[in-house]
């Protein structure tokens, strides 16, 4: 054997004995974005959500409504068949992990806000056989309809149960239809995605805008300057389900 | 040897027709489902995966199951196996093709399934799936189809082969293997988390598979001049009797896992399919009798004297497969989705349409089958003669 076969066989079997196992235990290879200029940018977007702020206002539902009008989300009736990006459930129902007859007395039936938590390792980015959904290097779990096949393992492999399926075309079930975001069709899957489209343009999320008590607040986590990660510092905060080791990167004040 | 398949008795071509009928009807519901979409199903935002699934899931066990024959004659020479591995090849080949159209007819954007192809991502089980069982299908076509032929000429099977042979044998533990890892590795849903998920599923698939192999091994030998010899059917009932005893122990330690560590989590998924949650008890009949027909079966299968009565033989296999089908058809995969992610409870009930979706699958692979089996008879009764 020549050297330079022997140095091409070496370089080929270090690959393979290096990549093999890395394919299984990758956790996710983030997306390269370049953002357009004058977009917001972050190395790791997060959201707090002030739960205090939103508990003295029961009835307000601005969140949902901006977010799911801006994106087309449809409304179906039957409760089997909807689609929500960001929607409210009560306490013991969105951290049903964290059973405590003490706090019961102050929290339960108190409702969340729950969306995606665009978590640091996403098990629906893991699962996914054609990264229809991946990961951008900004934190932002995406969603790309054009690719996803319909198999809804990711609706399986999330643990925060932030993804629906359009069962049948959605299209009919749009109240108040917005030109500037595409609506979905039947067979693929959909969630929040952090209004990536608004960010590029400037905007922060249609959610944040929208709520007029400043109880969401978003922002980069790792800009140690940032108003998010600020609060977070100052305050006790939660996450949904921390123990599964998907680092949500959504976080409720609670103190 | 193909021209077997089309000569054939009256009650052939009945039995052959009928299934036709069924494969007819389900196509058409699938046609209303590329129609209307996947909305036609029972399945809901909770439980995303419902018979589609479930069904693919048992069946890659019965495909998995034709090394129990297999492997016994190819790795250890035992001789009775001869005549009918190629059943168990055959059978293979059925379920696995019925197993790819259950996924097809399960994803929502039908005509998109190639992006799996075109889109290879290794670090999704469902790449490694897709892998597996279109290996094994050309596995089984190979070995299946070269060894009958092989008989058919009056010769042994080509040298070429041997080593798809080989190949083929842990091929099918991979098979069954990579279907539990589609489950096993999901965080939050407790009731799939657990390590003994793929041997779980190979023990139930090797005594659910084999006890089917030899029901229509038996119902083969009834309508042709096929001959078993009774230590061949001896063997299988062994093989059935171990991996059943298996598959009930494999579960017992699961029931230890989650009872005695008292996890909510871990138990409530066996307390909704067993006993009912929240007032919900939709599966509890059915996992009752999935389970009290296994130990039935175990205890026909573990007494001699049963086991070698064919009556009571067969009657083992038949409620040995009905509970090891609602256990994996059913059970497993309502059990991993309920409760849900914010522990509640959603129903889910197969649709009609679903149920006719399925049953033409079931029907397509009872024809590939058939075929197959009549062609291997034809060849068999052909070099007696």
């Amino acid at each position: 054997m020549k050297r330079r076969d022997l140095l091409k066989l070496a370089g080929l079997s270090a690959v393979v004995a290096g990549g093999v196992p890395g394919f299984l235990n990758k956790e996710v290879k983030a997306r390269e974005y370049t953002p357009p200029p004058g977009a917001l940018t972050a190395k790791r977007w997060g959201m707090a959500i002030d739960i205090r702020k939103c508990w003295e206002h029961p009835e307000c539902r601005d969140c949902i409504k901006a977010c799911h009008h801006i994106h087309n989300v449809p409304e179906i009736p039957e409760k089997k068949k909807e689609i929500k990006w960001i929607w409210k459930d009560e306490f013991e129902h969105a951290f049903p992990d964290q059973p405590n007859e003490f706090n019961d007395v102050l929290l339960q039936g108190k409702p969340f806000l729950l969306l995606c938590n665009h978590c640091e390792h996403p098990p629906c980015v893991r699962v996914c056989p054609t990264e229809a959904t991946f990961k951008r290097e900004d934190g932002i779990v995406m969603m790309d309809y054009h690719r996803c096949i319909g198999c809804r393992f990711c609706m399986a492999a999330c643990p925060f149960g932030a993804r629906s399926f359009n069962w049948v075309d959605p299209r009919p079930y749009i109240r108040e239809f917005n030109p500037e975001f595409p609506t979905r069709m039947k067979g693929v899957v959909e969630k929040c995605l952090f209004c990536y489209e608004r960010l590029e343009k400037g905007q922060i999320p249609a959610c944040v805008e929208a709520c007029k008590h400043k109880a969401l607040i978003f922002g980069d986590l790792e800009d140690e300057n940032s108003e998010i990660s600020r609060v977070l510092r100052s305050r006790f905060s939660i996450r949904r389900k921390a123990e599964l080791g998907t680092g949500p990167s959504v976080f409720y004040l609670i103190g | 040897m193909f021209e077997k398949a089309l000569v054939g008795s009256r009650k052939y071509w009945l039995w052959v027709f009928f299934l036709l009928v069924l494969i007819g009807i389900g196509f058409l519901a699938f046609l209303a489902q590329l129609e209307y979409g996947l909305g036609i199903t029972g399945m809901s935002r909770d439980v995303s995966w419902g018979f589609y699934v479930a069904q693919f899931t048992f069946l890659v066990g019965v495909a998995a199951s034709g090394v129990m024959v297999v492997l016994p004659y190819y790795l250890h020479n035992h001789k009775v196996f001869g005549p009918v591995t190629v059943f168990g090849e055959f059978l293979a080949i059925a379920a696995v093709i019925m197993c790819l159209l259950f996924i097809i007819v399960d994803i929502g954007q039908t005509h998109r399934l190639f992006n799996v192809l075109l889109h290879p991502t290794p670090h999704s089980m469902l790449f490694y799936d897709m892998i597996v069982l279109n290996g094994y299908l050309a596995l089984n076509l190979i070995c299946g189809w070269a060894a009958l032929h092989g008989e058919y000429k009056g010769t042994k099977y080509p040298k070429w082969v041997v080593p798809f042979i080989y190949i083929s044998i842990p091929w099918a533990f991979s098979i069954h293997t990579v279907t539990a890892f589609l489950y096993a590795g999901l965080p939050g849903r407790h009731f799939w988390l657990t390590a003994i998920m793929a041997p779980r599923f190979l023990a139930s698939a090797f005594c659910s598979g084999p006890a089917f192999l030899l029901i229509a091994l038996l119902i083969a030998q009834k309508v042709s001049r096929l001959r078993i010899e009774p230590k061949a059917i001896d063997t299988l009932s062994k093989i059935i009797t171990y991996a059943l005893l298996a598959n009930i122990f494999f579960f017992g330690c699961e029931l230890f896992t989650a009872f005695y560590s008292q996890i909510p989590g871990h138990m409530y998924p066996v307390m909704y399919l067993f006993k009912g949650l929240h007032g919900h008890t939709e599966w509890v009949i059915f996992m009752w009798t999935a389970w009290i027909f296994m130990a039935l079966a175990a205890l026909l299968l573990v007494i001699p004297h049963t086991r070698r009565n064919l009556n009571t033989l067969v009657l083992a296999c038949v409620l040995l497969f009905i509970g090891a089908w609602i256990d994996k058809g059913i059970g497993l995969l309502t059990g991993g989705f309920t409760p849900t992610p914010f522990e509640t409870i959603t129903p889910y009930r197969p649709t009609v349409p679903e149920l006719l979706i399925s049953l033409g699958i079931w029907a397509t692979g009872f024809l590939i089958m058939t075929v197959l089996f009549k062609i291997a008879v034809a060849v068999k009764e052909a070099r007696a003669a």
